[in-house]
């Protein structure tokens, strides 16, 4: 095709990967800023400035928001369209039902963090969203699995790649958490106010279910599934075993959703949900590991990659820390440890290995081999990808390494007793002993955020070199 | 069967998909809901009064959960700290419930009483007045701002459908004087919600401006009702370890 203005005879649709593409990067600086600036104020409480829209407690969820259903969320649409098309050898079946799962999911980020802000807010962690809000989720997220199932249909491939089960698989588990947390009667039609249909203990347990799988299918299926795909091509060779893909696939999303209970060890739900969290917690250690030893083995005999190649080297430091935190996450889940990591820093800094080592590392890196695919053209800069590598992990290992002191310190001070017998600490000695630490904290997300700015002028000069029609 | 077979049709892997992600909440979840000793039998808890239900709200809308948890374990070093092991009755009627994952600022389960109005007026509108290292924003507008108690009635309709024993009528008012005892049960009557939130307001006093409803009196009232429902010296421990 030499001149075309009439995308849809093009053989993928790849106008709205690239515009999720755009707003995973938008949603990316976003989402860390509102970190970086919520990090701040747990540093310095002055910067709250006394305006409520701006407090900790407003602002957290909007990072979170961003972050994940922002960022990570554009991230696996595009890559899941992505994948999806060029692996079925398909197009997406409807261009319609593709750019409404586009705006839809942009109002639903904007709207969130709107909400967020105003104070409407349901109270759970990552479903803050009020009942409207929630609807409108639902709403995309049926559309996106109808399109996504649809393209699965017209495959012109008679074997669905795993990535793309991973994908489904993430598709549904997320459609079933989110309907199932979300249960709750409005004040009235006109009001964003609503309670919870479940109380207590049984609605704890529900939102942790819901909490643990986010993280389960949203922040780790997915992301695998976008794994399985772009490491195999930028390495240039194919997945290490075919048959620990299926066992860890089926392991992985199975025990998972069993796990959640872990959230609420030694609290007042019933003992042997919390050893029956635990146990599959451990179990899940196996597919986890599963999974990261196919990704990084994948490389085998092509190792001076990671000396060269600086998207293989964050496709593959993300599976490292990949698999840090999966064994991070057992070990956390185990009840005595628990006892000392529950409530502290310890958990902040383990969430946060996972989402920058590992969820934005491979997002990072699938984006470099991409977007220039997306656009027919090169990265403008592979020293800047270098650079960007380098600002990332050294903003990871600042952050994690001021969460695991402050956290086990919190968790030691808080238990701390003295020779009679006393409390050794008041808690307010364990909040300014770690004054220092949020300093270190905040300044290692300022790395990591001046690595995706810069991300974001290497693509933005690579986009403004590229061209959109398809070769 | 082989593999294969679900690779190639899309209907059986996703069959097998969702066969796979629901067994765990149908195994930890579904049964909490029927298994009796989930929440203990105990005297005192009960549903709240219109003027903390709105104080919970407001707790809610500032996000003070991502901070403060409402659940003690059974540890040496929280019991010293802060009272009793929270118990599943505590917040049988909290829709949500707000037991938190991160303690930023120490637990809440029990801070009712602990302090004076005063004292906790004066904490919200400026922490470091009184903690000089506390990292809790100040919420000055609080006590400046008036609370809305509009909707009053509609909020405890909602909750009354989710279970919570709001009355609407005067058999389910004399229910509730039964359960809970005339003067609480006068508190969960829907169409008395305003005169009772004022009156409540007004005795309590709790921002310490007798002038003024504020959005301060109804979160402190909430504050200072936290964890004193149970009266714990009726019980031994043993009585509460069987349910767990």
């Amino acid at each position: 095709m030499t001149t075309t203005s009439v995308t849809n005879t093009e053989q993928y649709n790849y106008d709205v990967i690239r515009k999720f593409a755009i707003m995973t990067l938008v949603w990316g600086v976003v989402g860390m800023l509102v970190g970086v600036y919520i990090a701040s104020e747990l540093a310095f409480p002055v910067l709250n400035f006394d305006i409520p829209y701006i407090t900790f407690g407003r602002l957290r969820p909007v990072h979170t928001g961003a972050v994940i259903f922002g960022f990570g969320g554009s991230a696996l649409f595009a890559t899941s369209y992505y994948i999806v098309q060029r692996t079925c050898q398909a197009r997406l079946f409807s261009s319609g039902l593709a750019s409404f799962t586009f705006w839809g999911w942009q109002a639903i980020i904007v709207l969130a963090a709107l909400g967020d802000v105003m104070g409407y807010t349901q109270g759970r962690e990552y479903a803050e969203m009020e009942w409207p809000i929630d609807l409108l989720i639902e709403v995309v997220w049926v559309a996106y699995l109808v399109l996504f199932v649809g393209t699965l249909m017209k495959r012109n491939q008679p074997h669905i790649y795993v990535a793309n089960w991973f994908y489904l698989a993430f598709i549904l588990a997320t459609a079933l958490l989110h309907t199932f947390n979300n249960l709750a009667v409005p004040v009235s039609l006109f009001s964003m106010k609503s309670y919870s249909l479940f109380s207590g203990a049984q609605d704890a347990m529900t939102q942790w279910w819901y909490g643990h799988n986010a993280v389960g299918f949203f922040l780790t299926a997915a992301f695998l599934g976008m794994m399985y795909y772009f490491v195999p091509k930028q390495a240039g060779r194919p997945v290490y075993s075919y048959r620990l893909s299926v066992l860890h696939f089926w392991a992985l999303i199975f025990l998972y959703m069993w796990a959640g209970a872990h959230h609420l060890h030694w609290t007042a739900i019933p003992d042997w949900t919390s050893t029956l969290a635990a146990t599959f917690s451990i179990m899940l250690l196996l597919p986890s590991w599963g999974g990261m030893v196919n990704g990084i083995l994948t490389l085998s005999g092509a190792w001076d990659k990671m000396r060269t190649d600086p998207v293989i080297r964050f496709l593959i430091v993300s599976l490292s820390f990949y698999g840090m935190s999966t064994f991070e996450g057992p070990v956390m889940s185990l009840k005595d440890v628990n006892a000392l990591s529950h409530y502290t820093d310890w958990t902040i800094g383990h969430v946060h290995s996972g989402a920058l080592g590992w969820v934005a590392m491979v997002t990072f890196g699938s984006f470099y081999h991409m977007v220039p695919k997306l656009w027919n053209t090169k990265m403008f800069s592979n020293r800047l990808i270098n650079v960007h590598f380098w600002l990332a992990t050294i903003g990871i290992l600042l952050y994690i390494t001021a969460m695991w002191i402050s956290g086990i310190m919190q968790g030691l001070m808080w238990r701390a007793f003295d020779d009679f017998g006393n409390l050794q600490y008041a808690f307010i000695e364990s909040v300014a002993a770690a004054h220092n630490l949020y300093i270190m904290r905040a300044v290692g997300g300022l790395f990591f955020l001046s690595g995706m700015v810069l991300m974001c002028y290497n693509i933005y000069k690579t986009i403004k070199s590229g061209t959109t029609e398809q070769a | 069967m082989k593999h294969d077979k679900i690779e190639r049709n899309v209907g059986i892997l996703i069959i097998l998909t969702m066969l796979a992600i629901s067994a765990g909440g149908l195994v930890e979840i579904v049964p909490l809901f029927f298994i009796k000793e989930t929440v203990e039998k105990v005297d005192g808890v009960r549903p709240y009064s219109p003027l903390e239900l709105r104080g919970r709200d407001i707790y809610i809308r500032e996000g003070c959960y991502l901070c403060h948890s409402q659940m003690i374990r059974p540890f040496r070093d929280e019991a010293l700290r802060y009272g009793h092991y929270s118990l599943a009755a505590e917040s049988k009627y909290d829709h949500p419930f707000q037991w938190g994952s991160k303690r930023t600022g120490p637990d809440l389960a029990r801070v009712g009483g602990k302090y004076s109005n005063d004292w906790q007026t004066q904490h919200l509108t400026a922490p470091r007045s009184l903690v000089p290292q506390s990292v809790m924003p100040n919420y000055p507008w609080l006590s400046k701002t008036e609370l809305d108690y509009s909707d009053i009635q509609g909020r405890m309709k909602a909750l009354r459908v989710t279970g919570v024993p709001y009355s609407t009528s005067k058999a389910e008012f004399d229910k509730n004087v039964k359960e809970f005892g005339e003067d609480t049960a006068k508190n969960l009557h829907i169409p008395d919600a305003e005169k009772n939130l004022i009156a409540q307001a007004q005795v309590g006093n709790y921002d310490t401006n007798p002038d003024k409803l504020t959005e301060m009196d109804a979160l402190v009232s909430y504050l200072q009702l936290l964890g004193t429902m149970v009266d714990f010296r009726k019980y031994d421990d043993d009585y509460f370890a069987k349910f767990r």
